[in-house]
């Protein structure tokens, strides 16, 4: 058997698993592993600014594309500086692989310089770890963590390489997929909870679907599986924040996202169904509010792949533990073979179209400043009318929520956004890594004035890789979402909210050879966007919106489905303590 | 405001995991990280070839963080199997301590006495004292050191449990 140098090893293992491209950083530690990848004909590496960047990179890629995120990274800072990134994965399920270099095994333990005990930092951020001492493991290992990242909850797996370990041989031979010891997720549904499922879907009277981004995960046919069932049973959709995209927002049956900013019309069906069908999606406080209040009356079929997801938050009456897909095409299969047809639900329809006339996205508009809902509502209807595939990541706070809100997603893998962690500066490497992976569709970060400073650093990361990605800002000057809080909880004493000495973002567009447009006032709106949209390179827009508008439908922290908050005049008094220590 | 806590069960835990670098850091690190208790955890190795451990964790909590515990456990890539055993049926659990006593006269007499009734066994001893080796379920463990701080407990090391469940099969 051929010897080959554990570095060669690497590259040969990501060829062999079909990687081909690699958002990374290079150091001391890795410099053989970049040696490797010197000129490689079919691996492309893009040089990020921030190691944080190449993670979210990384995430942006996978999540557009269905296939893993690769990130290589130098041991001590590189790594750290990974570790928001690599958490995000795990929250959001992302498949990634992280490879970071570490000092040679010798010296591990010593305080060497840029050493840091990564699998010890990365241990519970990551779905597994691997520190690998000896190059003959190393492409068992590479092969097994590809694996363990994008089977069952797919999720983040970092490998830790000391640099003698990439410079040291071993014989080489490509591995062969072998059963692992002790990982086997379930990915085919009990038939006993499938027909629990399809006699209550049969039997329901104020069914609705509740879905999350586990539909995403599934792939393309999941959400193919979910408009089937919909149809089918003629319940009304709603889903979360990591879901967007899996069911047709154009489609009559969709209710708007749900949970903390919801519609009106979402989380009341939730609050009055009869049967909720959970696909794919974890009861998160953000969806569920109180929860003693949650879906009171209701029956709760749940499938979730992961069974530590089953009655985490919220008891369940029947729990599928299958891959999405699966379960709902064994669903759609025995409702056929059974001939079910749905209950009529003529009188839930005519209550959800009550709860829709209030018309809870709604917003005033003065004519002087841009709401910033219109900004996003008009940022929609131009993407439309291009034709094009358009991909919308966001950072997060109110922009993202406005996004979710105002821009309608038609199908998966289209919406890229930070639900579980919730990382600010998360959304413009996404972007980038989408552009990568989806060279010819239109790629837009919708960010905030303050989100986006916090990886603007990767401007110089699109403008080398000719990257026309573009950041669309609803600029109000505040880190929106602090403020807002503060204005309904702390009586509007905005503690450091103000985003002081923001820079000319016109300016430090072109700084970076980027195209810059500044949007002022209603009337500049459309034209501002369609020169955006136009333009063939990176633009950054700074529409600038009404200072102080606020994220409604709003549920406060701890608050009932039912006490949903539609507008700021409903804000009453000072929060108790007990209201307050919720996040 | 105050916090609040739930009513909590002692539960048994028995978990095969891969014998590599790091499991106990992560099983350890899953329960603070996700705030569990661990009232005991021992671990050793049992397969000839070195490859599996067993893990016997004392836990408690509420049924419903019980349940969560044993579906985080299991979803850790180099465990094999979790078993309550608590849950699972009859099973044994035992604990071994190490007993010094310091005393002369009466109270020496009387701590030999009482190992007497615990069947401990005596594996050290000078002049005024002993170590007691003595096994059982903790609650007789308790009892036997609380018996023996009243005559001149000086320190004590305990295992932690170990448990199989009873009868011919393996968990």
């Amino acid at each position: 058997m051929a010897e080959k140098s554990g570095a060669d090893i690497l590259v040969q293992c990501l060829v062999d698993l079909g990687v081909e491209v690699v958002f990374g950083y290079p150091g001391g530690a890795v410099l053989p592993i970049y040696d490797a990848l010197y000129n490689h004909p079919t691996i492309r590496h893009v040089l990020v600014r921030h190691e944080q960047g190449a993670t979210h990179m990384a995430e942006g890629y996978a999540r557009s594309t269905g296939k893993p995120g690769v990130v290589l990274v130098t041991s001590g800072p590189g790594a750290t500086n990974a570790v928001t990134g690599i958490t995000d994965a795990l929250m959001d399920s992302i498949p990634m692989i992280v490879i970071t270099g570490q000092v040679p095994t010798q010296l591990i333990g010593t305080d060497a310089f840029q050493e840091a005990d990564t699998i010890g930092i990365t241990r519970h951020c990551t779905k597994h770890n691997y520190l690998v001492k000896d190059p003959g493991k190393l492409a068992g290992i590479i092969h097994e963590a590809f694996h363990i990242a994008t089977t069952g909850r797919p999720g983040p797996v970092v490998i830790d390489i000391p640099k003698n370990v990439q410079i040291a041989t071993a014989p080489y031979a490509r591995p062969e997929f072998k059963v692992h010891a002790s990982y086997h997720p379930q990915t085919r549904a009990d038939a006993a909870t499938i027909d629990a499922a399809v006699e209550m879907l049969a039997a329901a009277e104020r069914p609705v679907f509740y879905t999350g981004g586990g539909v995403i995960n599934s792939g393309p046919q999941a959400s193919a599986l979910l408009r089937e069932l919909a149809a089918l049973t003629g319940a009304p959709v709603t889903s979360t924040l990591m879901g967007l995209g899996a069911f047709p927002a154009s489609s009559d049956q969709w209710l708007g996202m749900l949970g903390m900013h919801g519609t009106y019309e979402a989380n009341w069906a939730m609050n009055q169904a009869d049967l909720i069908l959970c696909v794919g999606a974890r009861f998160d406080d953000r969806v569920t509010g109180r929860l003693d209040a949650f879906a009171p009356n209701s029956k709760k079929i749940h499938i979730d792949i992961d069974r530590s997801s089953i009655n985490k938050i919220v008891d369940v009456d029947v729990a599928i533990v299958a891959d999405v897909a699966s379960a709902l095409d064994d669903i759609i299969a025995l409702w056929k073979q059974r001939d079910h047809r749905h209950a009529d639900l003529a009188e839930w329809w005519a209550r959800i179209a009550g709860w829709r006339a209030k018309k809870s996205l709604d917003y005033a508009e003065n004519g002087v400043e841009i709401m910033p809902q219109r900004a996003i509502a008009d940022l929609y209807k131009a993407c439309n009318a291009t034709g094009k595939d358009v991909i919308i990541t966001t950072e997060v706070g109110q922009h993202q929520m406005w996004a979710a809100q105002h821009f309608g997603f038609e199908a998966p893998n289209k919406w890229l956004t930070s639900g579980g962690l919730g990382t600010m500066g998360y959304g413009f490497p996404a972007a980038i890594g989408a552009q990568m992976g989806n060279p010819d569709s239109v790629t837009i970060c919708i960010a905030g004035d303050a989100s986006i400073q916090m990886n603007i650093q990767e401007m110089g990361t699109a403008s080398q890789y000719r990257l026309p990605v573009k950041i669309f800002i609803l600029n109000n000057e505040y880190m929106g979402m602090v403020r807002q809080w503060q204005e309904l909880t702390y009586e509007s004493r905005y503690s450091n909210s103000y985003s002081d000495s923001l820079p000319d973002f016109v300016k430090l567009g072109e700084a970076y050879g980027w195209t810059g447009i500044r949007i002022e006032g209603p009337q500049e709106l459309e034209a501002g966007i369609r020169q955006m949209l136009d333009t063939d390179g990176p633009v950054i827009v700074d529409c600038r919106v009404a200072k102080l508008s606020n994220c409604f439908p709003m549920i406060p922290s701890g608050a009932a489905h039912t006490d949903m908050l539609l507008d700021p005049n409903q804000i009453a008094g000072v929060m108790s303590d007990e209201a307050k220590a919720l996040v | 405001m105050h916090i609040q806590e739930e009513l909590s069960q002692r539960h048994v835990l028995s978990l095969t995991v891969s014998n590599e670098a790091g499991i106990l850091a992560r099983i350890a690190g899953l329960f603070t990280a996700r705030g569990y208790n661990i009232d005991s955890l021992t671990v050793a190795d049992i397969t000839q070839d070195h490859g599996v451990s067993r893990i016997t964790i004392v836990t408690n909590g509420p049924p419903k963080v019980i349940d969560q515990i044993i579906a985080q456990l299991d979803r850790l890539v180099p465990v094999h199997k979790v078993t309550d055993l608590t849950e699972s049926g009859p099973f044994v659990e035992r604990e071994l301590a190490l007993v010094k006593v310091a005393g002369t006269g009466e109270d020496r007499i009387e701590a030999l006495r009482l190992a007497d009734v615990f069947r401990a066994k005596v594996v050290d001893t000078t002049i005024e004292s002993f170590i007691f080796e003595i096994t059982g379920t903790t609650e007789k463990i308790d009892n036997f050191v609380g018996l023996m701080r009243q005559i001149g407990l000086v320190e004590v090391g305990r295992t932690g449990v170990v448990g199989l469940i009873r009868g011919k099969e393996a968990n």
